[in-house]
Order: structure tokens, then sequence, then C-alpha cells
């Protein structure tokens, strides 16, 4: 399957891999990544700080500093590859074919550059039209993502303005050039709940007006229910588990991805109601334990007799033609424990009833 | 922005204000007579007496420095109602006996040297010190960059005058490729005075591009480092343009504000420089009063050094909120 249904995907990542060698020895950010994305379909990207997703994208922009890591694998953006392809060829496809948007809006944008000459000079490096017609674009693109009065905004800087109206700039600036793939690297952490909400509303419809297949990172899960219709979970720089959303969701097989669910926040739930964290630190990429990268954190590793954790890496075991897990546990004993821990996360009563049987 | 320039300038006289009292204060304290400077070797303390009371230096200290004040903006006269006395014209510093002139007069002869001296060698190394410097950060850990620090350390870590003795020793008498003519004025021998300034504007550079060229190197490492630099190559932006127009506009800024204090800092004079190179400037004017403990022209190139840097002060803020839009002056 991994390979017979990826051929005519729009983005198609295989293996890709991003080593950073350095003096304690090669941080492996990215290895062995594999996904892809249709147009006018939504691919998430979740995990936590350090899982190696933006590097993942950053390396698909051809961002990554060629001369610091060492990319490898690849990655085909309408049936061209571009992990080998020249720079200058990589160049003319960012901000045109391919568009991304930032986490934080504010050092994202130049400071010293208004709105408007930043939004010219990205219709210009790619379209050949005069300042006068980049200009109107850029005015009918700020109107496009609600942003009011634009013809005013155009000559603000971006410390003018708001932190929701800078990601709307943002987003404007991307899709200037109509790309059909867009990343968006946690577009929405930066902000506050009500703007976020705006945004994502905002990216939904965009997409569907223009058709973009998106790439969104995040560690926000409900960003990802909102937009996604595949998710990819990433750790310790590889796919620990791949699905369309509702897998994911609802069948999680990964040790992982049930921490990452079970560590949402619930508005039913009192403030006073504990978290559930998953316990321990994100793994060191310079020395990535032998075994399973999830072990040192994973509660079930003692469940896979033989020590096989320990020893050896799990592969992405497709479970479905979609969804694929890496993990030793046997299918049978992760849907009992997936199911067991989903109606636990659920079940919790409000705080002050449930507190004290958790200690 | 008006407003803000009009509070600063307000300040500003505030702090000179406050300076020359700190100034003159000081220079009343030394163990110097400021009496015993208005007559030569043969003077007998019959002379030193009369002369302290025909200059009202018998007078307490705010009086003399109210009479000090006022002979800035009005002139004075020294010895006032006596046979010898003499004036001594707006904008009046002091008047030193031992060289026989006013101050102003002094320093207004001497400065035009200190100024060639300093804009030469500000033009030199702002363009040598900030291209290596950028050369460095784009190169940065291959041999362009560790060529370009590793003699920025060792310019850095020399003080002025040795270099300036080097150059001196090898370039003047063991190669003898410039003579000891010393300043020549532009207007009767172009030549003569390029060679009279390029050793001490080679010196000064020297130093100071060394600081320059780490300086620019770390700014444009951090701004190359920044987020709307990605945003700029997310764009699909040539490096070059990436470099030119984001890197270095944001890069540069902050040079803006060490340079222009430098360049002040210099035209009140450079001691080391104008004494190696035998340079008529201010600093060289300085030394020299120092030496014969001459009051009067201490305290004014003092005051002189320290309005050039408070005025610098204020050109470069107003100058950095023009360059950044962020920076609101209110």
């Amino acid at each position: 399957m991994s390979t017979a249904g990826t051929r005519g995907r729009f983005l198609d990542v295989r293996d890709l891999k991003v080593h950073f060698p350095s003096e304690d020895g090669v941080v492996s950010a990215v290895d062995g990544v594999t996904f892809s994305v249709d147009k006018g379909k939504t691919l998430a990207i979740v995990g936590e700080s350090g899982s190696g997703k933006s590097v993942t994208s950053q390396a698909i922009m051809g961002l990554v500093n060629r001369k610091s890591a060492k990319v490898t694998g690849e990655v085909y953006l309408d049936g061209e590859e571009l992990i080998s392809a020249r720079p200058e060829q990589v160049r003319s496809l960012r901000g045109k074919q391919m568009a991304m948007i930032f986490q934080d809006p504010l050092s994202s944008l130049h400071p010293f550059y208004t709105i408007g000459k930043q939004l010219v000079e990205a219709v210009r490096v790619h379209q050949d039209v005069s300042k006068d017609v980049a200009l109107k674009q850029a005015k009918e693109m700020l109107d496009r993502v609600g942003i009011p009065s634009p013809e005013r905004r155009l000559k603000d800087y971006p410390h003018n303005l708001s932190g929701g109206m800078r990601q709307r700039v943002m987003i404007a600036m991307a899709l200037l050039n109509s790309p059909e793939l867009l990343i968006a690297d946690e577009p929405t952490t930066a902000l506050d709940v009500t703007v976020q909400a705006q945004i994502i509303d905002l990216l939904r419809d965009l997409q569907q007006e223009f058709g973009t297949a998106i790439v969104l990172i995040t560690h926000d899960l409900g960003v990802v229910a909102d937009l996604a219709d595949d998710v990819v979970v990433m750790y310790g720089g590889r796919v620990v588990e791949r699905g369309p959303i509702d897998d994911i969701f609802y069948r999680p097989e990964m040790p992982y991805t049930w921490g990452l669910l079970g560590s949402v926040p619930r508005m039913d739930l009192g403030r006073n109601e504990r978290l559930e964290p998953i316990p321990g630190q994100p793994p060191s990429l310079i020395r990535l334990p032998q075994g399973c990268v999830f072990r040192p954190r994973c509660p079930y590793h003692e469940l896979v007799p033989g020590k096989r954790c320990d020893v050896e890496r799990p592969e992405l075991d497709p479970i479905t033609p979609e969804h694929a897990v890496r993990c030793h546990l046997e299918p049978a004993q992760r849907k009992e424990i997936a199911i067991e821990r989903l109606t636990a996360h659920a079940a919790r009563k409000p705080a002050g009833t449930a507190g004290m049987e958790e200690k | 922005m008006g407003a803000y320039i009009v509070r600063r300038l307000i300040a500003m006289v505030l702090m000179l204000v406050a300076l020359s009292m700190i100034v003159f204060l000081i220079f009343n304290a030394l163990p110097a007579d400021p009496a015993r400077l208005t007559c030569g070797k043969a003077c007998t303390p019959q002379v030193i007496e009369a002369n302290r009371t025909r200059l009202g230096l018998d007078k307490p200290i705010y009086e003399q420095y109210g009479t000090f004040v006022k002979g800035i903006f009005a002139g004075r006269t020294y010895g006032e109602g006596t046979s010898v006395s003499f004036e001594c014209s707006v904008p009046c510093l002091g008047y030193s006996f031992r060289k026989g002139e006013e101050v102003s007069t002094l320093l207004w002869n001497r400065f035009p040297v200190t100024a060639q001296m300093a804009l030469g060698a500000f033009v030199l190394w702002i363009v040598v010190g900030v291209s290596v410097g950028i050369i460095a950060a784009l190169r940065r850990g291959r041999w362009q960059d560790r060529t370009i620090m590793g003699f920025a350390l060792i310019g850095y870590s020399f003080p002025s005058f040795f270099i300036g003795l080097l150059l001196v020793f090898f370039i003047q008498i063991k190669w003898g490729l410039i003579g000891f003519e010393g300043y020549v004025p532009f207007y009767q021998d172009p030549a003569a005075w390029f060679s009279g300034f390029i050793l001490p504007w080679t010196a000064l550079a020297l130093l100071y591009a060394a600081f320059y060229a780490r300086l620019t190197r770390n700014q444009m490492l951090e701004t190359m480092g920044e987020d709307y630099i990605r945003t700029a190559r997310a764009k699909g932006l040539r490096e070059r343009t990436v470099i030119g127009r984001h890197g270095l506009r944001a890069g540069l800024t902050p040079i803006v504000t060490a340079a222009g204090l430098d360049l002040a800092g210099l035209l009140g004079g450079a001691i080391v420089t104008e004494q190696i190179f035998a340079l008529p400037g201010v600093g060289r004017l300085a030394i020299e009063a120092v030496v014969d403990a001459d009051l009067p022209i201490i305290t004014g190139t003092v005051l002189v050094a320290a309005t050039f840097i408070i005025v610098a002060n204020l050109v470069v803020d107003i100058l950095y909120a023009v360059i950044d839009p962020r920076v609101r002056l209110a």
C-alpha cells in the first residue's frame, strides 16, 4: 500500500531524513518520514516540540540550510522531485506553488517594511507585473482574508496590527500567488482562542475556494479535529502513527497517541481537574534509544515479551490500508487498551467528585 | 516627533549645564593655582596675588562659574577696570595665559585637523569594518570568516599607540615611504595633505574596523536567524534580495548608533593618534594643556568634547526612529 496508492498524489513525501551533524553527534531531527496529501485535503502533523514536525515542513519547502544539514529522501510536489532539484528551481516554486505560514506572525513579518511593501514584494517575485497591479492584488487578497479597510492597512507596519490581523496578513501573503500547497506551521498557536477559530474558518473556506492541499503542523488536537482529513503523529523524528482523522481520534493504536489524546483538557471538567501529562521528556535526537524511541516513556512496554521494545525498533505496520502504527504490542492488546483509555478519559467526572481517587 | 525633539533639546541643555558645573568644579579643585598660570617663571608672589584679585579668582567658586558661563554667551573682559584689561569674545571658553590666546580660538584653529582625521578614519573603518563583517557573517565558520575574525581579534587587542608606532617605524622610518611633513592643509598641497593623513587614518581605522567587523558579523548572524528572514526565503525571494533588502536593513541599524557615538568621540580629539603622528589637533591641544596644567584649555576641550557626545546621542536617537518604524518618539 505504501507505494501503490501514492502515485499521483499531489504532495508525496518518502523516507525524508534531515540529519544535522553536530559536535556531540548527528542530530536525527527527521528520520524516515513518509506521507502524502491530495489536493483539497488537509494533513495534520502532530507531535510535541522537538518531534521533527517543523523541520519536516521546512525540508519540504527547501528552507533547511543544506550546508548545516543532510537532507535525503524524496519529496514530490505534483510529480516534481524537490530534494535533488537545483536550489534555484525550488526557490522558484516557493511562494508560488507552495507557500508557508508561520507560527508567530509578529516575528515573521519584517518590522521595517509596511504590509503593502511586503505583499507587493511577494507578488512581484513570481509575477511580472507593475507595482500598481501588485498593490491592487495585495489589497484584494487582504480583503479576501477578512481584513477591514485593506487600503489603510497596506500602509501600516506589522506592529500596528493585532495578532489576528497579522496572521491574516501572513495568510494573504501566502495565498497571493495561488499556491497549490499551503504549509501552516502552528498557525494559531500565538493567537487567542476566538481569533484561533476565525483563522481556522478562514483556512477552511480558502481551501474550499482554491482547492489547496494543506499540511497543518500543530500540537493542538482541537485544531486538528476542526481541519484535518488525515493525521500523522510524529515522535522523535519519526512517524509513529498515521491514518484518517477518525482512526486517530477514535481508534488510536499507539501508546504515544493515547497519551496525546489523554492530555487534551476537557472543558466540562472543572479547572481543578488534573491533566494527564505524558510522563518523561521527549528523547534527545542525538543518541536515540536502541529499541522503540518511545519506550522510556511508554507505560505498556512490559506487556511485550522478551524486552523487544528495548532492542528492536518497531516498523510502521499497516492495520488497514490507511491506518498504520509503529508499536510492538499485539493488535488485540492495543485495541483493548485503547478502548479502556478512551472510555476512561471520556468518563472522568468533574473535579471535586473524582479528585480523591486519582491519588 | 517635534515635541520629542524639543524635550530632548531641553534635556540636552540641562545636561550641558550640569556637565559644565562638574568640569568647572573639578578643575578648580585641582592643586594647580590658576593665578600662578597668569605670569611666567620669574614671577613674584605680589604679582600673582594682584592677578588673582584682578581676574576675580579670589571670588567664591559659584561666582567664578557665573562669570565663566556669561563669558560663553556674552563674552567677558579680563582684568576689568584695570590698566591691562582685555576682551574675550563670544563664545569665551577662557583665556590661556601660557599660550596668550583665547581658548575658543585655540580650539577653532585645531578643530579642522581633528575633524579631517576623524572623518577620514570614519569613512575608512565603516567601509572596511562593515563589509568584512558582512562577509564573515555570510561565510560563517569558513576560512573567510576565520581569517577576518582572526585579524579583527589582532586589531582589536593591539592598543592604538602600538599600531601607530608600528606604522611610523616601518612606513616612515624603515621603508621611508612617507615623509615627516605632518599636517599640510589640503589647499596648499593635496598630495602632501593625503600623505600626512593616511597613517593616522589607517591607525585609527584599523582599531575601529576590527571592532565594527565583529559587531557587524554578530548583528548579521543574529538577523539572518530571525523569523522574518525565513519568511523572505519562503516567499521565494532570491538569496541576494533576502540578504540585501531584509537582512542588511535590520542588521545594520544598531551599527548606526555605535558609529554616531564613535565619530562624536573622535571629533573631541584623539590624544594618542594625534600625538604619535604630530597632528596639531584638539587631542594634541588637550595633552599639551595637561602637561602645562593649563586649566582654561583643559576645561574648554573637555566641554567641547562632551558636547559632541551629547549632541551625537540626540542625533542617533532621532536617526534610529527614522530607520526603525517601531521606535515611537513620544
